[in-house]
């Protein structure tokens, strides 16, 4: 092993620059993200270098297998650079063309660029397209960019200098400063300020400490941390070793769920790669600070994610919440000072030294500094991640970026940190990304999950979604979150199927405040906020359910009648074509009619009607 | 040095650090229920029945594992206080199935305690059907999961005062059961039967076998004692009715603080075995013949002495006995050693 010098790593940096910026190079950025493995870019990627080959192209053009490059629904995706093209949803057949065309012609290829949804237009350029040009990739400077499995791309792009600033210009507690300054608080959903977190550990005197980095992610609908890990490995240990220097850490575990078996190989290539240069391991860039990192699996429960909890897994006892204090600042993994931060978090500290706080804290709002990774899911158009400053509103990231909502249908509410968050209903979609801001709206910043649902959402049944993961996900060691959720999901389950009671929704709220204020642990403390902020923002769709027996949005089967809209219907016959049962009476050239007695509620006609002519 | 105060129900305690509310309320008898927390274990927190309202504090407050601290502001029975354990009561009383009349623990139950004290019925919520089968699997325990409030003082027992590791949680959600390694039953675990988890279990749901055949234990009459089978001398109450033991539990004193050996917990049917010895017996013409004490005692001497003066001490053993105490075992040595005159002692435990 050689140990590599700060001076080397500048001179990567040359070469890397010069390496991308080679006169008469193309530089094909295919997206390696799970999103486009699952839907094939592996098998486009070969086909590319095999095009490549027989046009003899190989001195010319470099294949670039990337992290996750955000806009996942529209894989596989590829930017060719420099011409900043961007091609989706490619197939196999398409890269002879590509070849061919683009790279022998320089005649990019129209037909698969992005198209906007509105104009339906196609855009040719890459940096015009909203959905990236409207997003501060500060956290993910490097998706899309650098190959997440070679570690000479990412020292190319200012990679570990952060760290051989930290190293041999800074004191531990000038860091800890650093992080003050930067005002950056934690990504994992308390946001808690990551300088203090850190201050506190660096106090407690012991000749053993962690860090740790929370890759457990549980929240359903968020993929922002196995983004970050599968697209930029280096960007987390850096930032995990920079904290070590500042507690005084020896040892260090990135705590990853099992189910992330890319970002857990690439993680490990890249422990594999900075021990070899000496970026880990003993005298790191020969400095007598030694720290080493290794990778925990977990079996995906996402009440690992907890911090106790999370501690207990890695000394491999049961995944069990254990009261606070003693902090893990004081008394963490193995009873020793620990650190735990979220994977986002820690990716955003080598930049921090780099730059500076004050550099960090220049974007955002009074209390939230900084970008936020998100991960946009649901009913929009563009389904992806997406990184914005603070401060940016619902309303942009849902329709600027996100591109609005698909069949022209009405946002109803977004969902902001899971089953620990709440839903944001369209009229507040001008609240911005900060802590206390979405607080006041009733939900919480949480880890990046944005779930957005459209006007066919039931409120009741979104709610009755999360108790269900709740009731899953609790661990069953204390009585208010094992139980007291488990009724939760009873009651909202008996509402669903149309047997709720007039006293439900007061017991439901009763329920709540004894859940909120006695459960152990974050989960349950937590669990009853989703049913709280439909009760807060859709009172009246619950008491439909309830005392009038309908569900407005039309997705609890039970209390659903289905009629024709007489003036709506266009006599097309489509509802009588899905209909399983034949409860669908139609001739042509007549309206149709639906026989309530034959129907069994399947909802079959009511996505079919092109018209929404069923109600 | 200043002392340390906090405000409980408007009164002032000086308290020490590392002292919790709990420990603070105790020590002055204030009342706070608890079910989860075992002394001489590390608290859990699981039951969240010992909330207490902490002013200025973001939600309620388990005075079980929070550290009191000075200036604090303690309220034990506030409004919310109540309505918190009163829901939890309810929880847990309608999970399962805790149907007094018919349940061993009746009347020596901290569940059955509570619900009386808080007026919770168990019927705001409709029972749920029991997940699991009763384990009848051993000798000596039942172990009733429709009964069980996950409380975890038998885990904290096994694991942490007897240091057994044979129970813990298993399953997650409403499904959790506490469970042998693998789920297996009792009997095919690495329980050694000392009773530990049977003695701190709050409720019904472990309880001695045979449980229903015998009287319950509000209904026996305490008698404090010494167990008879090892030196340790452990200190236990027997549950005595009709002149028989129903039920032994461990006193918490020197030495055993509260914990027993499976001899000492399940042992005590010897008391009224017919087969017991009463009296000493010599054997006469090859029959054994109960004899007194006097006569056993001389018959011994006489036979020793005639041993000694034919073939020396050393032809003489001595074996003592397991059961007897360290001074009773001293004393026999050193009859051995002044009194017959020979090194030939050993005890029962070596071989
Ligand atoms: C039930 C539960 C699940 C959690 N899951 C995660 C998770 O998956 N990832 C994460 O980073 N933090 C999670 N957290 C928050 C962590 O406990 C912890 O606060 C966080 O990792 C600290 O890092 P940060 O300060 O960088 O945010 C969870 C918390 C709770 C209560
Ligand atoms: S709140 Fe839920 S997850 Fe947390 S300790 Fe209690 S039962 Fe377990
Ligand atoms: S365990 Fe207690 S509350 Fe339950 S049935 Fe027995 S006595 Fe009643
Ligand atoms: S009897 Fe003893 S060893 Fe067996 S489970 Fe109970 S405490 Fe553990
Ligand atoms: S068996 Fe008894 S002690 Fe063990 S968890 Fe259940 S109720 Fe608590
Ligand atoms: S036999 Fe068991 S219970 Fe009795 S004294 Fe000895 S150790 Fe204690
Ligand atoms: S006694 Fe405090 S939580 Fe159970």
């Amino acid at each position: 092993m050689t140990h590599v010098t700060p001076e080397r790593l500048q001179e990567m940096q040359a070469e890397y620059a010069a390496r991308i910026s080679e006169p008469n190079i193309r530089h094909l950025f295919i997206c390696g993200g799970t999103g486009c493995h699952a839907t094939g870019s592996l098998k486009v990627k070969d086909a590319l270098h095999e095009e490549i080959a027989k046009h003899g192209l190989e001195d010319r053009v470099r294949v670039v297998e990337t992290g996750c490059n955000g806009f996942c629904a529209l894989g596989p995706l590829m930017v060719v650079h420099p011409d900043n093209v961007f091609y989706q949803k490619m197939t196999r057949e398409d890269v002879a063309e590509i070849v061919s065309e683009h790279l022998v012609n320089n005649a990019p290829i129209e037909r698969l660029m992005y198209k906007d949804p509105q104009s339906k237009k196609r855009v040719p350029l890459f940096s015009d397209i909203p959905f990236f040009a409207l997003q501060k990739p500060w956290t993910l400077r490097n998706k899309g960019i650098i190959n997440p499995e070679s570690i000479e791309d990412y020292i190319g792009r200012e990679g570990y200098m952060g760290l051989s600033k930290a190293l041999l210009q800074m004191q531990p507690a000038e860091i800890i400063d650093e992080m003050k300054k930067a005002g950056i608080r934690g990504r994992g959903g308390a946001g808690f300020p990551t300088g203090m977190k850190w201050s506190f550990a660096a106090q407690n005197d012991s000749d053993i400490k962690y860090v740790l980095c929370n890759a457990d992610e549980g929240d359903p609908g968020a993929f922002m941390d196995r983004s970050i890990l599968e697209a930029d490995p280096h960007a987390v240990l850096e930032g995990m070793t920079i904290a070590a220097r500042a507690i005084n850490a020896t040892e260090g575990y990135i705590y990853c769920r099992s189910e992330y078996p890319l970002a857990i190989k690439r993680v490990q290539i890249a422990i594999d790669q900075a021990r070899e240069m000496g970026l880990l391991g003993e005298n790191i860039l020969g400095t007598d600070f030694s720290f080493d990192i290794f990778i925990y699996q977990g079996a995906g429960a996402f009440v690992c994610g907890e911090e106790t909890a999370l501690m207990r897994s890695i000394e491999g006892k049961r995944g069990m919440p254990i009261p606070r204090p003693p902090f893990p600042a004081a008394q963490g993994l193995w009873k020793k000072p620990t650190i735990l931060n979220n994977v986002e978090t820690l990716a955003n500290v080598a930049q921090i030294m780099v730059n500076g706080g004050e550099w960090y804290s220049s974007v955002g709002t009074e209390n939230s500094k900084g970008t936020k990774v998100f991960a946009l899911s649901g009913d929009v158009n563009n389904i992806g991640l997406v990184e914005v400053p603070m401060g940016t509103s619902l309303r942009s990231i849902v329709y600027d970026i996100g591109g609005g909502i698909p069949k022209k249908r009405k946002l109803k509410a977004v969902q902001l940190g899971g089953p620990s968050g709440g839903c944001i209903p369209e009229d507040h979609m001008d609240v911005v990304v900060d802590y206390e801001e979405i607080a006041k709206v009733g939900a919480i910043m949480g880890s990046g999950g944005v779930i957005v649902m459209d006007d066919k959402t039931c409120m009741v049944d979104m709610a009755r979604f999360f108790l269900e993961f709740i009731q899953e996900e609790s661990c069953g060691k204390c009585t208010p979150c094992r139980e007291g959720t488990r009724r939760q999901l009873e009651i909202l389950e008996r509402i669903c199927e149309g047997h709720g009671k007039p006293e439900d929704i007061t017991l439901i709220e009763e329920l709540s405040e004894m859940i909120t204020s006695s459960a152990l642990c974050g989960l349950g403390q937590t669990a009853s906020n989703p049913v709280l902020s439909v009760l807060r923002h859709f009172r009246e769709e619950f008491e439909a359910h309830i005392f009038e027996k309908k569900c407005p949005a039309k997705r609890c089967p039970a209390l659903v009648d289905f009629k024709v809209i007489n003036e709506r219907c266009k006599k097309c016959g489509k509802c009588a074509s899905v209909c399983p049962v034949g409860a669908v009476e139609w001739k042509k050239k007549e309206v149709a009619k639906i026989n309530t007695d034959i129907c069994v509620q399947c909802m079959s006609c009511y996505s079919a009607c092109p018209f929404d002519a069923i109600d | 040095m200043n002392t340390l105060e906090l405000t409980i129900n408007g009164k002032v305690y000086a308290f020490t650090q590392g002292e919790t509310i709990l420990d603070v309320a105790r020590r002055n008898d204030i009342f706070i229920p608890t079910l989860c927390y075992l002394k001489n274990a590390s608290p859990t927190g699981a039951c969240r029945m010992c909330v207490v309202e902490v002013k200025g504090a973001r939600s309620l407050v388990a005075s079980c594992t929070a550290p009191a601290g000075a200036g604090m502001d303690v309220q034990t029975e506030s409004k919310s206080v109540v309505k918190s354990r009163k829901m939890n009561l309810e929880l847990l009383l309608s999970s399962g199935s805790h149907d007094c009349l018919l349940c061993p623990s009746t009347g020596d139950c901290r569940l059955q305690d509570l619900a009386f004290r808080y007026n919770a019925t168990g019927k705001r919520f409709e029972r749920t059907k029991p997940k699991y089968q009763p384990d009848f699997s051993n000798p000596f325990l039942i172990r009733d999961f429709s009964k069980c409030i996950l409380c975890g003082r038998c885990v904290q027992a096994c694991k942490e005062v007897q240091v057994n590791n044979a129970i813990d949680y298993g399953y997650r959600g409403s499904d959790a059961k506490i469970i042998a390694k693998c789920d297996l039953p009792l009997g095919d675990s690495d329980c050694v039967f000392c009773g530990e988890c049977l003695q701190v279990c709050p409720v019904g749901a472990l309880s001695l076998k045979k449980a229903r055949q015998k009287p319950r234990v509000c209904e026996t009459e305490v008698v404090r004692t010494t167990c008879a089978y090892c030196g340790v001398g452990c200190q236990m109450n027997l549950h005595v009715k009709d002149n028989v033991v129903q039920m032994v539990n461990g006193v918490d004193a020197i030495p055993n603080h509260g914990s027993l050996c499976v001899k000492g917990r399940f042992g005590m049917q010897f008391i009224n075995s017919d087969e017991r010895l009463k009296t000493p017996l010599i054997r006469k013409n090859g029959e054994l013949v109960a004899a007194e004490w006097g006569e056993a005692l001389s018959l011994i001497a006489e036979k020793l002495g005639e041993y000694k003066e034919k073939n020396g001490a050393d032809s003489i053993g001595v074996l003592a006995s397991a059961r007897c105490t360290n001074e009773e075992n001293y004393l026999f040595q050193k009859f051995a050693r002044a009194v017959i005159g020979t090194n030939n002692v050993d005890h029962c435990a070596r071989y």
